[in-house]
């Protein structure tokens, strides 16, 4: 662990004097950088603690442009897979240019890529991003988001009430629901006609380096504990998680496990170099329509993890009110069944499920879709984790992925 | 350091000593380029090496500090990926090589008296760098994938195992570095071994050398510059590449390199300090090898 410096000030004044002397001795710096470099670095380098960013103006009145950031294969698409009914319909009844854009793989690169300019409350190139809870509950806490005017979404209210109530965002003033799915098992149905029931039918030797899983700690690890009898939403601790770990670096270096991977894990099932995977319940209805019915998902029988993906503003954005317009028109059942009859996965919209009635009957009976209480009972919620706990669990996660 | 190397140590050129205010304005731009671009950042990377987690516990919050232990965290837990990094590209240097020298002295050599073969296939050498170094690596992936006609047809002549596969693993990951830095090994053969001045070899077989020993003794040594410089081209990246081993192209769970390493330890942990440092131990340790390599070699005065 890293060694603290010491408090007495007396010391780190030597401290800072002894590096001084140190760089002053290197001749190579000797001359005109010198002074150039500590400037500038004095300007970069992070201080102490800084304050909260605050909200960037608002300028939606006089630009009509905004931004969106999103997951792979998470927004309806006609037939050529180049535009987007339901988005194109927002654009020609607004007149607002929405720039839909695919740039999550993954909650923790895509923070990674943005989060020096959230901390100082400057634009991310987006103006609206979809992100999972606990993500969104990191970012909330750190400030980074923008509150919403709920007057100006009126069509919040028909958010389901499981979700109105987030212990990250009670009332929902900084967030609102996406799409919310399960993450479970699927498997090719021509290469392995028996299919699969749980989590340990991915180890069958038959499957030796045919397995993929995600990137995604929570849904992995997550599937893993289920497996191993542990409720992930209540109070578990170490001794659970690294029981999980232990079996997941097992399954890594018996080479069991292909590859592990963001969104990225669909082109792996379509080459076929994995036969089955850890999984999320929507992907699979959408590669079976881009690339022939050949695949098939379930949850587990020991569980499978539940997640919610949430619209979010940035705090360096200047459309709010834009923002605001798109989350209330994705807000109307009828909207929010066209997007869901697309993408599989469960929506948050009451009243979808009547207007699906009018889409497609079947897909209103769709578990993936619109749950019965049944089927949620099978899955789960990761718990909250303490920032210490990220670190530590991540970590230990990443360690795997790098083979070490 | 390493750059001494490349400097004549004997024979100095007179430098004239009048300080020109004229040359130092001229040299202003580069000077300044230098400072910002590469010294601002590179010390900036210390810094940042040295750093401890800041005391607010936020993840991905440090403070300046003067945490050496970093280093030794660093070298402990990625040993096995650093090793890796180097021995992949001192695979893929040496296939690298192997590949281009027949390829560059053919070209430049054996396909003198036709020109227009000559141009031919160099536009095929340098053809690849049209399409982005990416979608070229995707392509592969996808060629070596378990289903492709290559895979399947290796398995049907029993030359790979039934359960065998390609892609994820160091195989691929090799394979992957080799063909992506071929051009950079190619160009500076071909740039050398196009002035060979083949008199050179027939005054070497004319003193009755095996054409085995001519090309030991004539045409390595008149090729050294370019074995060199390409050497160093393939290498240096070569050994920090994060794209052919990452686990989204080439690579698995067990080919990860230290750029992987980094990528991981940056954008996914948010631990800088580890990142900062397993680059600074990745550019100490490529800079102590290139000198080794620039020093043993011999080749200070053809540089």
């Amino acid at each position: 662990m890293a060694r603290p410096i010491p408090t007495d000030p007396m010391i780190q004044r030597l401290i800072q004097n002894a590096r001084a002397a140190q760089f002053s001795r290197r001749s190579v710096l000797q001359g005109v950088g010198i002074g150039a470099a500590a400037l500038t670095l004095a300007a970069c380098s992070p201080g102490g603690p800084a304050g909260k960013p605050t909200a960037a103006p608002d300028k939606s009145a006089t630009d009509k442009t905004l931004r969106w950031d999103n997951w792979a294969a998470y927004l309806d698409e006609d037939d050529s897979g180049k535009r987007h009914p339901t988005l194109d319909a927002f654009q020609k009844q607004t007149g607002i240019t929405v720039k839909y854009d695919v740039a999550v793989d993954d909650n923790n690169t895509y923070y990674g890529k943005v989060k020096d300019q959230l901390a100082l409350g400057q634009d991310i190139g987006a103006d609206v991003v979809c992100l999972t809870d606990w993500m969104v509950s990191r970012m909330i806490n750190l400030g980074y988001v923008q509150q919403f005017d709920l007057s100006k979404i009126p069509n919040a209210k028909n958010l389901t009430p499981d979700l109105k109530n987030v212990d990250f965002d009670p009332g929902r003033k900084k967030s609102l629901p996406w799409q919310g799915g399960f993450a479970g098992i699927c498997w090719n149905k021509e290469k392995v006609p028996g299919g699969l029931k749980s989590v340990n039918d991915l180890w069958d030797k038959s499957l030796k380096g045919r397995v993929g899983v995600l990137s995604e700690m929570r849904d992995t690890i997550g599937l893993i504990m289920l497996q191993q009898g542990v409720d992930i939403s209540t109070k578990w601790g170490d001794s659970q998680f690294n029981a999980a770990i232990d079996e997941f670096k097992k399954q890594v270096n018996d080479g069991q496990i292909r590859n592990i991977k963001g969104n990225a894990y669909l082109e792996d099932l379509k080459s076929e170099d994995t036969l089955a995977a850890i999984c999320w319940s929507g992907d699979i209805t959408v590669i079976n329509a881009e690339a022939g019915d050949k695949w098939e998902f379930a949850i587990p029988t020991a569980g499978g993890t539940l997640w919610n993906d949430n619209f979010l503003i940035p705090i360096g954005s200047q459309k709010k009110s834009a923002a605001e317009e798109l989350i209330n028109y994705y807000y109307q059942p009828e909207v929010a069944a066209e997007v869901a009859a697309w993408v599989n996965y469960i929506t948050p919209v009451v009243g979808a499920k009547e207007a699906m009635q009018n889409i497609d009957p079947a897909l209103a009976e769709n578990q993936l879709i619109f749950p019965n209480e049944e089927t949620l009972s099978k899955a789960r919620v990761f718990r909250t984790l303490s920032s210490a706990e990220e670190s530590k669990y991540n970590a230990a996660f990443q360690a795997v992925l790098l083979g070490s | 350091m390493a750059f001494s190397a490349f400097a004549t140590g004997t024979a100095r050129e007179q430098v004239p000593r009048r300080k020109s205010r004229v040359a130092l304005l001229l040299l202003l731009p580069g000077i300044l380029y230098l400072v910002l671009f590469f010294l601002v950042p590179l010390v900036s990377l210390v810094i940042t090496s040295l750093q401890a987690p800041s005391a607010f516990g936020d993840v991905g919050s440090y403070q300046t500090a003067f945490n050496w232990n970093n280093y030794v965290v660093s070298i402990t837990q990625y040993g096995d990926q650093i090793v890796r990094s180097f021995f992949y590209a001192v695979l893929a240097t040496v296939f690298a090589l192997l590949f281009s020298y027949p390829l560059a002295y053919f070209i430049g050599v054996t396909a003198r008296p036709w020109p227009l073969l000559q141009n031919l296939m160099l536009v095929l050498v340098i053809a690849p760098f049209f399409i982005s170094f990416l979608l070229r690596t995707l392509a592969w992936k996808s060629l070596l994938s378990d289903e492709s006609g290559f895979v399947t047809g290796l398995k049907a002549l029993s030359l790979l195992a039934p359960d065998a596969h390609i892609t994820g693993t160091p195989v691929a990951v090799v394979f992957g570095l080799t063909y992506n830095f071929i051009p950079f090994m190619t160009l500076p053969l071909y740039a050398a071994l196009e002035r060979l001045d083949t008199q050179y070899l027939e005054a070497g077989s004319d003193l009755y050398a095996r054409p085995s020993t001519v090309f030991r003794k004539v045409t390595i040594p008149l090729s050294m510059p370019g074995i060199v410089s390409g050497v160093l081209l393939t290498f240096i990246p070569a050994a920090g590449d994060y794209v052919n081993a990452s686990r989204e192209f080439l690579g698995g769970t067990g080919t990860a390199m230290m750029g992987n390493v980094i990528e991981s330890n940056f954008l996914i942990l948010l631990n800088y300090p580890a990142a900062a440092s397993l680059s600074i131990i990745l550019m100490v340790v490529i800079l102590a090898i290139v000198t080794a390599y620039v020093r043993r070699s011999g080749t200070e005065d053809l540089l």
